[in-house]
C-alpha cells in the first residue's frame, strides 16, 4: 500500500525537500522555479490553509501538464482574497463565474478546448460550500457525464468568507455562527452533512482522493496521478482555517496533521469506486489532541468537559480507521537504499 | 487606454499589496546551540561536522571536527560521550551514535593520511607544555596553529600520557594513538622525553619560555593500608597498567582481586583477564548506583567474565586469603561496616582507589595555589603565577580524556591572549536548542546502527580492540540520524509551507524572508524541524 519506501535523508521524505535529495525526489514546492500559481500579496488571513493548499495543488498540476492548464474557480474565500479588482494573484489561466456553477463552467471550458483541438487540461475548484452545497448539482452532473475535469475541493469545513456559517462539510459539535454552542447538543448536530469523497466514489468516477496540507508529498503525488488520467476526477483537500476554527495561525499544518493522525480525516485514494490505497497513520493521537487546539470545540473542554461528545467524535475517528484500515502494524523504518 | 471588454482598470498583480504591513511578529533565522555541542567537554561543533558527514563529505567533516579536537580517532574510542546523553534524539528513539561516527571519521583520516591544518605564522613566542597526555597534545596543536613555538616535555619514554599508560590497548590500539600523535608533531614541535620537570619556574627561565602549560595528569595511585603478609602480592592499578603498556606485565597469578569502582578498576580487571587470570573479582564498598565507573565499561567487563563483589571492603590479605567485610548503606547512602566477614582466595590484589597528582614542580611557588591535591586555575586556566597555566587531571574537573582535550584548547586560547596582552573573554553561547524547539514529525523513523563487538572468546587472551568500527554505509546512516538541532540543514520546509510565498530560496540551505509579504503567521517556525527560526515582535 505504501507509495514509495522512505528514503533516508535525515528527514526522510516528510519534509518539503532536502539538500541531499536528488531533484526528482523533492517536492514541486522545493523548486525555486515552481509556478507560484497564487502569488504574494493575496488577502488571505495569516496562516491560511486554503491559499497553501491551492498553491500546492496547482503548482503540481502545472508541472504535471507542462503549464497547459486552465482553472475555473467558484465563488468563495479563494476567489475573493485572490482577485479584488483590479488586482489578481493568479499567475495561471484562471476564470471565475458564479458560486454554484464552477463544475459546469469547467465542463464547458474543457469542451471548448477540445473543439479547438488544444490539449489544455482543466481543473475546477471550490471551497467546501461551493462543492458540497451550492455547486453540488453541477458537480454531480459533471461526474455523471465523466467530463474531463479534475475538481478540487479545498475543505475548510464552513462558509468562512461570509462569517463562519455551517456548511454540509462542517463536522459534528463544531461551533459556527449558525450552530451555537448552547443547549443539550451544542454546536453542529451529529448525523448530518455529506461525505463528498464517498459520494464521488458512488458516481464511479475514475479517480477520487483525499489529502491534507500536512503531507505535501502525498498531495503532490495525488495531483500528478489525477492529471495522468482522463475523465471526471475528484480531489478533496483538508485546509485548516485559523479564522473559522479559532486556531493559532501557526498551527494550520499541525492541525491538518492531527486531523489525519487521529483518524478524523481519512487520507486515501480510490479508482472507480474502490479504495486503492490509504496513507497509514504514523503516530496515532486521540481526537482531543486535535479538538482542544480549536476554539470551535472550546465548549467541549474547560471546567466541565463534555466527555460524551468527545467520545462520540472519537468513535467517528475510530470508524474511519476501521473503514479504511488506517493503522497498520508494518514498521516504516527508513533505509539508505531505494 | 485599450482594455478588454467590460474592463475599465488595467489588471495588475497583487504584489502591489504589501501584506507585510499586517505583521506584528517577524520570523528570523537563527542558530541555536545543539545540546551535543553544549555537552561536549572538548567543545566540538558536533552538529557542524555531522552536517558534512551526512553528505558523505568525510574530509570536510573531519576538518570541522579537528578545528576543536585533533584526536578524533582516539576520542571515538575512549570518550564517554556526554554528547549522546544530551542528544535530543533520545526522546524520539535513540541517541545519534556520535562517538561511532567520530571514530569512523578519525579512522578514515588516518587511513587516507589527511594532515591537520598547518601552523599559523610564527609569532616568535615560545611555550613549554609539560605532559603529553590529551591536554598537553591538544594544547600543543592549538598553540602551533596560533603560531607559537612549542616544546613538549614528558617524564615517560613515549608520548601519550594516560592514553598510552592508563588506557589498555583493547580500548585504544597503539597504532591509532601513534598516528594521531604523529600528525600533531608534524606541525613542528620540539619534543623532549624522559624529562621530568622539577620546578616549573626554573624550567621556564632556563628555556626562556614565554608561557608554560602544565598538564601533568594524575599518575600516583592512591594507597590504602591493608594488613598484609610478606608474601601478599599488592600492586596499584596505575603501575600495573603502565607496566602492561611497557609490555612488561607483572605476574599476578590466576585469581586477581581489584579494589575500587572507577573506570581504572575495570581496566585493571579486564587487563588481568587478558593476561590469563581465571578469576577477576572487583571489590567495591558501595553498590552499582553509586559506582563511578561508566556503564559501558561495566557491561563489557561483565561480558568478559569479570565478577563483582558489591558493598565490601578489604580487611586483610594474608597468604592467599583475602578477608572482606560486608558493608551496608546507611540512610545517607554511605557504606558502614556490618562486622560480617568473608574470605576470598586471591593470588594478587590490585588497588584502583583513585589517583593523585604529583605537584612537586610547583611546590616552591606559593602563588600557585593547590587545593585538594589539584591546582587552582582561573577561567582561562591560568594559575596564580602569571604565564603559567594548568589543565587536565591536575586541575579540578572530571578526569576524562575529553575534558583534558577541552582544557588543552582553552589553555591555548588563554596563553594566546596572555602573550598578546589581551583580556580573555568567553564568547556568549547561543540559546540552547532543547527538544521543545523541534518539530520531530519530519524526521524519519530510523533506529540506531550498532557497532559490532569482538566475540567474547577472542577477548580472553588478546588485547585486540573490543569495539569495532562502523562500515561507511552505517556511519553515513548514523550521521543522517542527526536532527541538526537549532541549525538549518536545508530541508526547504520554510520555503514550502509559507502561504504567502514570502520565503525565498536562494540556494540549497539558503533562504531569505521577503518581509514585504510575510504576514507573520508563524507556520515556518512551527514547521521548521530543527528550530532554526524564531518569531520576534515587530517594533510598532
Amino acid at each position: 500500500m505504501t507509495r514509495v519506501p522512505i528514503r533516508f535523508y535525515q528527514v526522510g521524505s516528510f519534509a518539503v525537500g532536502n539538500r541531499l535529495l536528488e531533484d526528482e525526489d523533492r517536492t514541486v514546492q522545493s523548486d525555486p522555479q515552481r509556478t507560484n500559481s497564487i502569488d504574494s500579496g493575496h488577502r488571505a488571513c495569516q496562516g491560511c490553509g486554503e491559499a497553501l493548499g491551492a498553491r500546492y495543488a496547482l503548482d503540481a498540476a502545472m508541472r504535471a501538464t507542462n503549464g497547459q492548464l486552465a482553472v475555473v474557480n467558484a465563488t468563495g474565500c479563494l476567489e475573493v482574497f485572490s482577485t479584488p479588482y483590479p488586482e489578481t494573484s493568479w499567475r495561471i489561466a484562471w476564470l471565475h463565474s458564479l458560486f454554484g456553477n464552477a463544475p459546469a463552467v469547467a465542463t464547458g471550458v474543457a469542451a471548448a478546448l477540445r473543439v479547438k483541438g488544444r490539449d489544455v487540461r482543466v481543473i475546477g475548484q471550490a471551497g467546501d460550500g461551493g462543492t458540497v452545497d451550492i455547486g453540488f448539482g453541477a458537480l454531480s452532473g459533471m461526474f455523471e457525464r465523466n467530463d474531463d475535469v479534475l475538481f478540487i475541493c479545498y475543505d475548510n469545513e464552513g462558509y468562512m468568507n461570509t462569517g463562519v456559517q455551517r456548511s454540509a462539510a462542517t463536522p459534528p459539535a463544531a461551533r459556527t455562527a449558525t450552530t451555537d454552542a448552547v443547549g443539550p447538543e451544542p454546536g453542529n448536530v451529529f448525523g448530518q452533512g455529506k461525505d463528498l469523497p464517498r459520494i464521488a466514489m458512488a458516481h464511479d468516477v475514475g479517480y477520487v482522493a483525499t489529502a491534507t496540507v500536512a503531507d505535501l508529498h502525498d498531495l503532490e503525488a495525488k495531483v500528478e496521478r489525477a492529471m495522468s488520467l482522463r475523465g471526471a476526477r475528484y480531489l478533496h483537500i483538508l485546509v485548516p482555517c485559523p479564522l473559522g476554527w479559532g486556531s493559532a495561525s501557526s498551527d494550520t499544518i499541525n492541525l491538518a496533521r492531527l486531523a489525519a493522525e487521529s483518524g478524523i480525516f481519512p487520507v486515501f485514494e480510490a479508482e472507480h469506486g474502490v479504495v486503492t490505497s490509504v496513507t497509514p497513520i504514523r503516530r496515532r493521537v486521540r481526537v482531543e489532541e486535535y479538538l482542544k487546539r480549536q476554539k470551535r470545540y472550546a465548549h467541549l473542554f474547560g471546567t466541565q468537559p463534555r466527555l460524551e461528545v468527545i467520545a462520540r467524535l472519537q468513535a467517528l475517528a475510530d470508524a474511519n480507521i476501521a473503514r479504511y484500515g488506517l493503522v497498520n502494524d508494518e514498521t516504516t523504518n527508513a533505509t539508505l537504499e531505494d | 487606454m485599450e482594455t478588454p471588454f467590460a474592463i475599465t482598470l488595467p489588471v495588475g498583480t497583487s504584489r502591489a499589496n504589501h501584506t507585510g504591513s499586517w505583521r506584528v511578529e517577524r520570523p528570523v533565522y537563527l542558530h541555536r546551540l545543539p545540546p551535543c555541542n553544549n555537552a561536549c567537554p572538548a567543545g566540538e561543533n558536533i552538529q557542524g561536522w555531522l552536517y558534512h558527514a551526512e553528505a558523505g563529505e568525510y574530509e570536510s567533516a573531519w576538518r570541522t571536527l579537528v578545528e576543536d579536537n585533533p584526536l578524533p580517532a582516539i576520542m571515538g574510542r575512549v570518550c564517554f560521550h556526554p554528547c549522546e546523553s544530551a542528544c535530543n534524539r533520545v526522546q524520539v528513539d535513540e541517541a545519534v551514535g556520535i562517538n561511532a561516527v567520530e571514530r569512523f571519521l578519525g579512522d578514515v583520516a588516518l587511513e587516507k593520511g589527511w594532515a591537520l591544518p598547518g601552523p599559523g605564522p610564527e609569532t616568535g613566542r615560545r611555550v613549554l607544555v609539560v605532559g603529553s597526555g590529551p591536554a598537553g597534545l591538544s594544547a600543543t596543536y592549538h598553540l602551533r596553529r596560533a603560531g607559537h613555538a612549542v616544546t613538549l616535555v614528558d617524564g615517560a619514554a613515549q608520548l601519550g600520557g594516560m592514553m598510552r599508560y592508563g588506557i589498555p590497548a583493547y580500548r585504544l590500539p597503539r597504532v591509532v594513538l601513534d598516528g594521531e600523535i604523529e600528525r600533531i608533531l608534524a606541525l613542528g614541535v620540539q619534543v623532549r622525553l624522559d624529562h621530568r620537570v622539577e620546578d616549573v619556574a626554573a624550567e621556564r627561565e632556563a628555556g626562556a619560555y614565554d608561557a608554560v602549560f602544565m598538564a601533568v595528569g594524575a599518575q600516583i595511585g592512591r594507597r590504602v593500608s591493608v594488613p598484609a603478609g610478606d608474601s601478599a602480592r599488592i600492586v596499584d592499578a596505575v603501575n600495573f597498567l603502565h607496566a602492561v603498556a611497557d609490555e612488561d606485565p607483572p605476574l599476578l597469578g590466576r585469581r586477581v582481586v581489584v579494589y575500587g569502582g572507577g573506570d581504572t578498576a575495570f581496566d585493571a580487571a579486564r587487563t588481568a583477564k587478558r593476561l590469563g587470570a581465571s578469576d577477576a573479582v572487583i571489590v567495591y564498598r558501595r553498590n552499582r548506583e553509586k559506582m563511578p565507573a561508566h556503564g559501558e565499561e561495566f557491561e563489557q567487563a561483565l561480558g568478559e567474565g569479570v565478577t563483582m563483589r558489591w558493598l565490601s571492603t578489604i580487611s586483610s590479605f594474608e597468604g592467599e586469603r583475602l578477608v572482606v567485610e560486608k558493608m551496608a548503606l546507611n540512610e545517607g547512602g554511605f557504606p558502614e561496616p556490618t562486622g560480617e566477614f568473608e574470605e576470598l582466595d586471591a593470588d594478587a590484589l590490585v588497588l584502583a582507589l583513585g589517583q593523585d597528582t604529583d605537584l612537586s614542580l610547583v611546590a616552591e611557588h606559593p602563588e600557585i595555589s593547590v587545593e585538594g591535591g589539584v591546582v587552582s586555575v582561573a577561567d582561562n586556566l591560568m594559575t596564580g603565577l602569571a604565564g603559567v597555566f594548568a589543565g587536565g587531571d591536575a586541575t579540578p574537573a572530571d578526569r576524562t580524556a575529553t575534558v583534558a582535550v577541552g582544557h588543552g584548547k582553552r589553555a591555548a586560547r588563554g596563553i594566546d591572549d596572555y602573550l598578546a596582552g589581551r583580556e580573555s573573554v568567553t564568547a556568549p553561547k547561543h540559546e540552547l536548542a532543547d527538544f521543545s524547539k523541534l518539530n520531530t514529525w519530519y524526521y524519519a523513523d530510523a533506529p540506531r546502527q550498532r557497532r559490532p563487538e569482538l566475540e567474547r572468546v577472542r577477548r580472553q587472551g588478546t588485547f585486540d580492540e573490543v569495539i569495532l568500527g562502523l562500515t561507511e554505509q552505517n556511519a553515513l546512516f548514523e550521521a543522517r540520524r542527526c536532527m541538526s538541532c537549532g541549525n538549518c540543514f536545508g530541508c526547504d520546509n520554510c520555503f514550502g509551507v509559507c502561504p504567502d510565498n514570502a520565503v525565498m530560496k536562494i540556494a540549497d540551505g539558503e533562504y531569505e524572508f521577503n518581509y514585504d509579504f510575510c504576514k507573520g503567521c508563524g507556520i515556518c517556525v512551527a514547521e521548521c524541524p530543527c528550530g532554526a527560526i524564531e518569531m520576534v515582535p515587530e517594533r510598532i
